[in-house]
């Protein structure tokens, strides 16, 4: 027998590391419900699952826009939240829903979408839990109203709030959402720039583990590309983080079969494995019509982890259309612009240099686009105020439609579920 | 005659997508379109209309809270004395159950909708919808 040593808890980004290590893709659920025995039952789930995981707990979407009053009224009433009400249910609560369920090579990361997430992060920590997401313009532009000075401040201070926490036995761990932007129809060098971005800003105001997300998009050459410019630019701007890459399944519309479904999932395990990244967030077949059951869960993370299975790393032999290039400039434009990176930030976006299409938010200029080609990969069809004017073609200007749209965001959906696009609305 | 038209999310509700995409098939239709983007406070959404004098309110939701933030959306807007008769209409996923029988419509319109319009299958409804306001002949029974 093992004697027992009191060794502290490995952080969340060393359990990755020694399972990419060990050549195994970390597959992840979006999991998150509002009664604390389902969550745990979901989470207990995650861990017994035929695949090396984490455990994820999703906040609903009242705690996400600190709408605390709705939270306890719907809890009052017995309404069902879309997610796990962290900051209402208390530590107390949490505490005893994790107890058991948390071991050293299961760590849990809490997820959220808020651009406030002091109350939350304050709260996740009083939990015995140390790993979170997002980011200052990844969960301000697309999710809120706030300004975006407002959450570049809120996010500073979380930062600092889980930099203070770490110690020999503890390592708070920070993922950006940067990469992810809108979830579909944002050109990757734009996800890609943000991703870094939005790590720079961790790593500036203290966190030393953190992870770069980058959700796939309609083109598995355009997106392998894609993620071999953010390993670049991760060892360029922060080479001294623990960092590991996260790769989203697709977050766009959603294949309706679940054939098409599954299809669509192993293709992002198979990316997420030839880029060299190190863990997957999985979607499943369910999402398109609602909120996913524990089983398949399950279903999709053991799916997702079979896919990726002796799939070997490309070793960087990818085309290269100029999204390193791109990203690159976009980055180093807002690190010219001040010393401060949370104030770059709003520099930029006040200035069009950043500019995230379709975006409605009041700071976001809008004076992008972006366009599905043939083949899916996604261009640019206008650029604004972008300091890539030489690294990029434009075609010719045309005005999108409505019907333009609905077949740029179903091209996924219905090429796995190979069907043809036809506007009927009824499809 | 052109329509004015807002578009809006409810307050705890980020997707903003279905915005812009009711916002281009409007444009289309003819109509001028004010669009308040995600998670849009009732406050902001009852200043907002209070101040246009829209002609037709386009609240959509995807979130599966759409029905509860819906109804107190509505309330608020009702209780708008500009906006008491004003045209409203909120579609999408509604709720997490998949529609609960038709009661999350029913109690959508009970509330003060003027229409429900579902996940699939609304927009020939809502194009008519949108063409009978047009011409001054008001929400057609049959949305309702």
């Amino acid at each position: 027998m093992n004697p027992v040593v009191a060794r502290p808890a490995p952080s969340f980004g060393e359990v990755i590391a020694d399972r990419h290590v060990r050549g195994e893709l970390v597959v992840q659920p979006r999991m998150g419900f509002d009664d604390p025995a389902q969550m745990r039952q979901g989470l207990l789930a995650t861990r017994d699952a035929t695949a090396a995981t984490v455990g994820t707990i999703t906040l609903d979407s009242y705690t996400r826009v600190g709408d605390h009053r709705a939270v306890r009224l719907a809890l009052a009433a017995g309404t069902v939240l879309n997610g796990y009400p962290i900051v209402d249910r208390g530590p107390g609560t949490t505490t005893a829903m994790l107890d058991g369920v948390l071991t050293p090579q299961f760590p849990v990361q809490v997820r959220h979408g808020s651009a406030d997430p002091r109350r939350i992060v304050a709260t996740m920590l009083d939990c015995g839990l140390y790993a979170t997401e997002g980011g200052p313009v990844s969960y301000c532009l697309p999710y809120s109203q706030m300004p975006l000075s407002v959450a570049v401040d809120n996010w500073r201070q979380c930062c600092e709030t889980l930099a203070a926490v770490r110690g020999p036995d503890c390592e708070p761990h920070l993922e950006t959402f940067g990469g992810c932007m809108m979830g579909q129809l944002c050109p990757p060098a734009m996800l890609v720039a943000l991703s870094v971005l939005e790590g720079m800003f961790f790593w500036q105001y203290g966190l030393r583990c953190i992870s770069f997300s980058y959700a796939q998009q309609a083109h598995a050459g355009q997106d392998e590309e894609a993620v071999a410019a953010l390993r670049k630019l991760i060892a360029r701007y922060t080479p001294y983080a623990r960092a590991h890459v996260v790769i989203y399944a697709y977050m766009g519309v959603y294949p309706r079969t679940p054939g098409g479904a599954m299809r669509l999932l192993a293709q992002s395990a198979r990316l997420a494995a030839r880029t060299g990244a190190s863990r997957l967030i999985v979607k499943t077949a369910a999402e398109a019509y609602r909120l996913p059951t524990v089983s398949e869960n399950v279903t999709a993370l053991e799916h997702a982890a079979a896919a990726a299975r002796g799939v070997t790393e490309s070793g960087g032999q990818v085309e290269d259309t100029g999204i390193y290039q791109q990203a690159k400039a976009l980055v180093d434009n807002v690190l010219s612009l001040d010393d401060d990176l949370g104030r770059a930030l709003v520099a930029a976006f006040s200035r069009g240099q950043l500019d995230v299409p379709f975006c409605l938010h009041p700071d976001n200029p809008g004076r992008v686009r972006g366009y599905l080609d043939r083949d899916g990969r996604l261009l640019w069809q206008r650029i604004g105020a972008l300091p890539i004017g030489d690294l990029v073609e434009l075609p010719s200007a045309e005005r999108i439609t409505s019907a333009d749209l609905l077949s740029a965001l179903r091209y996924i959906e219905l090429k796995f579920d190979n069907r043809e696009y036809s506007y009927d609305g009824n499809s | 005659m052109t329509l004015d038209v807002v578009v809006t999310s409810v307050s705890s509700d980020a997707h903003t997508w279905n915005l812009v995409y009711l916002q281009l098939l409007l444009e289309e239709l003819g109509c001028q379109v004010t669009n308040l983007g995600g998670c849009t406070l009732d406050e902001t959404v009852v200043a907002e209309c209070a101040a246009r004098n829209p002609d037709l309110i386009v609240v959509s939701s995807l979130n599966g809270h759409g029905g509860k933030d819906g109804i107190r959306l509505i309330g608020a807007i009702r209780s708008c004395g500009a906006l008491a008769a004003t045209p409203v209409v909120i579609g999408g996923k509604l709720d997490v159950t998949g529609g609960d029988g038709g009661r999350t419509t029913a109690r959508l319109l009970a509330a003060g909708f003027d229409a429900v319009f579902g996940e699939t299958g609304w927009q020939t409804e809502f194009r008519s919808l949108v063409q009978a306001l047009a011409v001054g002949t008001g929400v057609p029974t049959r949305a309702r």
